[in-house]
């Protein structure tokens, strides 16, 4: 393992081409273009192929073709890229079809302030396409969990058959950190049919994880791929009992591995009285925040979300037990801490540190927002 | 009575899947009956290294009928679903069905890139003038003076020609023609699948219940006689002077067939250049 000087952006990169991803379509747009140089430099060299496409749509249209055609594939954009996206997120989402889009947030809303740093996507990730559909999103906090957490989003991607969301802000992706990378990762391989065509193979029908085992084309299993509600043989059925099953199936197949995919960190929080939640590169300033008051010898921890969606409700439930409150750090006007209040269930106090002022937060900031907390002049 | 015939092209058919859902006297089945008549000129393309993809709209519909590996894609979207499987398995022969609203209006930005980077792919555009699954609203390819929904006083702006655009923006193989011309239909799209690069056809079809109906154009067969009496082969419309084609005439024929480097082929080339290893 050699110590190296990198980006968030070109982690992101490494780390999709050590989890496999051979295949990656983007278009040009700031903060997360460095994605794609990199993945245009490095992924002819093994043997993968690059393509800036005319737009946002058709880069997402052709990452979910060449997976279909069984290529590991990715695509990265931040906030106007990925509202163009949307449709087709919900078409990978219904069709089952693995890949890893990138948002590399940016202050919204529209062209907003493109250079500057914001975490104003997280419900746009989770509700951003229409209708309903499980998404997994994850939130890098540091250049070196940026790689880790790309090879987990690829690995997700495949193992659900659905499509991750790596949702990095502009402080991660423009970050630049010591890594030591390793020499190799834990690889979910493409899922293949269990059945011939003989034996009665149903492309959509589920294996006992609740996943089908959807062949690649060019296999001779002749499937049908559709953004229509079907059924297991993947052709489009105009009946309720159908719809209602799909559409729980895809929530179920994720739902039921409950925590195992919720990964989240705690720091200073075995005697704390107050907690700071956090994300992404807004938690690099929490913690500083948590260190700065644990000098003052204040009982103050934090909770980092890693995984964003599905919500880290039991990790909440825990600390909202123990705590008297709880400040919600987020780089924009309040979003992931109505997804805390709901979870804290009224068990404490839970107030908003919300910024969204093109800059990233300072420690005082935070340790402001914990002590009028602590003062009790807290907004609830 | 007689015994049920079978056609040889039937095979390609996902039987179970018929009838379709196109309406009584629709020029869509004839069209999807040209490709499979095409395919099956080609002995080197089969069930399992082809495949068809298609957007959104009547056209689209017929990638479910068709029994190969198909995709019916997002509106507009067939050709960057394309793209990313032919990038993916260059050995696979790509076809994509599409309709004058889905390559020319929501997809026509992937069209005029598509054709640009030269990918291997055969297009066949199914143009009724119309949007006929969401009841007959006018799309870029309605002749201008012609009526639908959302032109009830006719179509004031002048229509997209797909061909020329095709041509302009650097497609390698460009031709037409009509369901009534079943016939040449199958073969301008067999030379379209001989093109190693981006192939495109356009296949007149007859919309006799929102397009016909609208503009008064009679029976499916009156759609077709006019296609009869106005189409002209390529050959004969380059003799033609200026005042000759007048009315609704228009050509059919093969307008294009040329080489040029195909992109996955460039990019195997550049992977080789560089010392990558191609996989």
């Amino acid at each position: 393992m050699k110590a190296r000087l990198m980006q968030g952006n070109e982690a992101c990169a490494e780390g999709a081409i050590a989890a496999g991803v051979r295949f990656f379509a983007g278009y040009p747009i700031t903060p997360s273009t460095e994605i794609a140089e990199t993945m245009a430099r490095m992924l002819p060299l093994c043997g993968g192929k690059f393509l800036q496409m005319e737009d946002e749509i058709a880069s997402m249209g052709a990452i979910l073709g060449a997976s279909l055609a069984g290529v590991k594939s990715m695509d990265a954009t931040s906030g106007p890229g990925f509202s163009l996206k949307q449709e087709l997120i919900g078409y990978g989402a219904v069709a089952e079809i693995p890949c890893v889009l990138v948002n590399v947030q940016r202050v919204g809303p529209s062209t907003g302030q493109p250079t500057a740093p914001s975490q104003g996507d997280v419900m746009q990730v989770r509700w951003g396409t229409h209708g309903d559909h499980p998404i997994i999103a994850l939130s890098p906090w540091s250049v070196r969990e940026t790689y880790d957490a790309t090879v987990m989003a690829v690995n997700y991607s495949e193992r659900f058959r659905t499509p991750v969301i790596l949702l990095m802000d502009e402080i991660v992706g423009h970050l630049r950190e010591r890594v030591e990378l390793p020499d190799s990762v834990e690889i979910y391989p493409r899922r293949q049919p269990k059945k011939t065509r003989a034996e009665g193979y149903q492309p959509y029908e589920p294996d006992e994880d609740l996943v089908p085992n959807i062949a690649d084309f060019g296999k001779g299993y002749h499937i049908h791929v559709t953004g229509l509600i079907h059924d297991e043989t993947g052709f489009p059925v105009g009946s309720p009992e159908v719809t209602e099953k799909s559409i729980r199936r895809l929530h179920e197949k994720i739902a039921r591995v409950g925590e195992e995919i919720i990964h989240t960190y705690e720091y200073c929080m075995e005697d704390a009285e107050y907690a700071v939640v956090a994300f992404g590169g807004t938690a690099r300033t929490a913690y500083e925040t948590v260190r700065r008051m644990r000098e003052q010898g204040k009982k103050v921890g934090m909770l980092r979300l890693m995984t964003i969606w599905p919500f880290a409700d039991a990790a909440i439930k825990r600390v909202a037990k123990k705590v008297k409150g709880i400040v919600v750090a987020e780089l924009n006007y309040g979003q992931i801490v109505h997804e805390v209040r709901r979870a804290a269930e009224g068990r404490c106090e839970v107030a908003l540190c919300g910024k969204y002022n093109m800059k990233a937060f300072e420690p005082e900031e935070i340790e402001e927002a914990v002590k009028a907390m602590m003062e009790g002049g807290a907004n609830k | 009575m007689s015994e049920e015939i079978k056609r040889s092209y039937e095979k390609y058919f996902r039987e179970h899947r018929l009838p379709h859902l196109w309406c009584p006297g629709c020029g869509n089945g004839i069209a999807m009956k040209a490709i499979v008549m095409a395919i099956e000129k080609h002995p080197e393309l089969n069930k399992d290294n082809t495949v068809i993809i298609s957007g959104i709209g009547c056209s689209s519909r017929a990638s479910g009928y068709m029994d190969f590996d198909t995709l019916h894609t997002a509106h507009g979207r067939a050709l960057p679903f394309a793209t990313g499987i032919k990038l993916a398995r260059p050995d696979l022969k790509v076809i994509v069905i599409t309709g004058d609203g889905d390559c020319t209006a929501i997809g026509g930005n992937h069209f005029i890139h598509t054709c640009r980077r030269n990918h291997d792919l055969t297009v066949i555009l199914f143009n009724n003038n119309i949007y006929g699954m969401t009841g007959g609203q006018t799309s870029p390819m309605t002749p201008k003076g012609k009526k639908a929904t959302t032109t009830p006083y006719g179509a004031i702006a002048q229509p997209l020609d797909p061909s020329a655009l095709a041509k302009a923006a650097g497609a390698t193989f460009v031709g037409r023609s009509t369901a009534y011309h079943v016939q040449h239909l199958a073969s301008v799209i067999e030379q379209g699948l001989n093109n190693h690069g981006f192939a495109f056809v356009e296949a007149i079809v007859q919309c006799p219940t929102s397009y016909g109906r609208k503009n008064k154009l009679g029976s499916p067969a009156d759609m077709m006689k006019w296609m009869r009496d106005n189409a002209v082969m390529k050959a004969a419309w380059d003799k033609m002077s200026d005042e000759e084609k007048t009315g609704e005439k228009f050509p059919i024929g093969v307008f294009l067939d040329t080489r040029a480097e195909e992109y996955g082929d460039m990019y195997s080339k550049l992977i080789d250049r560089i010392g990558g290893k191609n996989q």
